[in-house]
């Protein structure tokens, strides 16, 4: 085993997600953004945004996730975008896609980013809207999209799938191939942030799961070679967990609009632990040292039946923040595991937030 | 949309990146890479010479093997078998495109 609780013994991070700004014109019920959205007076100017991706490249961070709230909402996108890429970093835009024309597509790809991510909220325009709280938000998407594989960058139609378009995953899959994306990401809400206010209106049923898991993997034969397929399964209904971010502090780090370094995006809702922020240590300190790295970093914080489980190196003990979301504590193994003295809380939530039910939804705002 | 994206590279076919897919070397790590959307593929020597030969000019793949062949000296027949499952293999994952 490695010596995980020391500088040497930790790889470099493969990503960073880089949260330019919490700010958005949607209003998603699904955002995994905290609760305590960063205000705009909070975020990071340009300069320190330059020498955090200086840092990350110099530390072996291979890719960037330019990402948010809607990172177009930062004006200093293009000069962000070039400065990565002169970095050595390759550049990814996680976006909503609204506040996106063509001009500006072009001006980021001549600044080197290579590729777009859209999110998709339904394949129907009035029914996306809805969930985005944003009128008109669905054609826009289409056009932009449209723009991306026109200039020559790499797309990936993100479906973000709940109870009420979880029967359209085929439509899904079929606006992917006629938008000519490169992949499809078919993403199950996760439920944190705005999303765990509003499960109990977007968790789909058992059976729902079960026939979108059958619509996927029947395509995935016609699709190999013409779309790369990445495929979220909603853990709660699982017996093992997935490991979270490739495991704590092993190959993804998170800097918020603010500068707080996070193992995970949702790693804000553990509470006594305190992240560290890039005005004040560089990105490279703090993955190697902060406390809050290693707090769940390797195996050695493990509980039982974690810590003698032969799984124990490949799902790295699961998730935290749903450990803390389902049992109270993050110490605790995931619940999903049914290992777990606490796997029995999931059916409970499966009985009383999976339906199929409209349920009135809470939009993500500033002010709760 | 074609169903003929799986087939097996043949030696008329050009093979090219795929949109947002770029050779990189990774200096930290010390190998080369492609690179592409949220992902990562480690190229071993042979790999990285045969992504070379194959896209780093507007060539057919029977010019590519050709030119690996003389490079290394090597049997046309073994290099052709190994360039064409290779390509292939990156096409299916997204990394190539024809």
């Amino acid at each position: 085993m490695t010596s995980c609780g020391t500088t040497t013994g930790v790889e470099p991070p493969l990503a960073v997600l880089a949260e330019l700004t919490h700010r958005c014109p949607l209003r998603c019920v699904y955002c995994s953004n905290p609760l305590a959205l960063d205000p705009a007076s909070k975020e990071m100017d340009t300069a320190t945004w330059c020498r955090v991706l200086d840092e990350a490249a110099d530390l072996g961070v291979i890719q960037v996730h330019f990402s948010g709230g809607e990172p177009t909402a930062r004006k200093d996108l293009e000069q962000l975008v070039e400065h990565a890429t002169k970095a050595g970093l390759y550049v990814n835009l996680i976006t909503s896609a609204v506040l996106l024309d063509r001009e500006r597509l072009a001006r980021l790809r001549d600044a080197g980013l290579q590729h777009v991510q859209i999110g998709f909220q339904d394949t129907m325009a009035g029914k996306a809207e809805v969930i985005s709280g944003f009128p008109g938000g669905h054609p826009k998407k289409l056009d932009v999209a449209r723009e991306v594989t026109d200039l020559g960058l790499a797309l990936t139609v993100n479906a973000i799938v709940q109870r009420h378009n979880i029967d359209r995953v085929n439509d899904f899959i079929d606006l992917a191939l006629e938008l000519k994306a490169g992949r499809i990401e078919i993403a199950n809400v996760q439920y944190y942030g705005w999303a765990l206010k509003n499960r109990g209106a977007l968790m789909p049923t058992r059976e729902q799961l079960v026939r979108m898991d059958e619509a996927v993997r029947a395509r995935l034969p016609e699709l190999k070679g013409r779309l790369v397929v990445d495929y979220v399964v909603p853990d709660y209904y699982a017996s093992r967990p997935k490991a979270c971010m490739g495991g704590w502090g092993r190959k993804f780090l998170n800097v918020t609009p603010s500068g707080k370094v996070l193992p995970c995006h949702a790693a804000e809702t553990i509470p006594g632990m305190a992240f560290d922020s890039v005005t004040e240590r560089s990105l490279g300190d703090i993955w190697a040292n902060s406390a809050a790295f290693q707090r769940y970093r390797g195996t050695d914080w493990m509980p039982k039946p974690c810590r003698s489980c032969d799984q124990k190196e490949v799902d790295w003990g699961g998730c935290r923040c749903q450990a803390l979301a389902l049992t109270g504590n993050a110490d605790n193994p995931d619940p999903v595991c049914d290992l777990s003295e606490h796997h029995g809380v999931l059916a409970g939530i499966i009985e009383t937030d999976g339906g199929t039910a409209e349920t009135p939804f809470i939009y993500r705002s500033f002010s709760l | 949309m074609t169903a003929s994206a799986e087939r097996q590279v043949t030696e008329d076919d050009r093979v090219r990146l795929a949109p947002g897919v770029m050779l990189r070397l990774d200096k930290v790590r010390n190998h080369w890479q492609l690179l592409g959307p949220e992902r990562v593929l480690i190229l071993d020597e042979v790999a990285l010479d045969v992504v070379r030969a194959a896209t780093g000019k507007p060539v057919t793949v029977r010019e590519a093997i050709d030119d690996l062949a003389r490079q290394f000296d090597a049997p046309r027949g073994d290099i052709a078998s190994d360039v064409l499952d290779v390509l292939t293999d990156m096409i299916a994952r997204g990394f190539l495109t024809r």
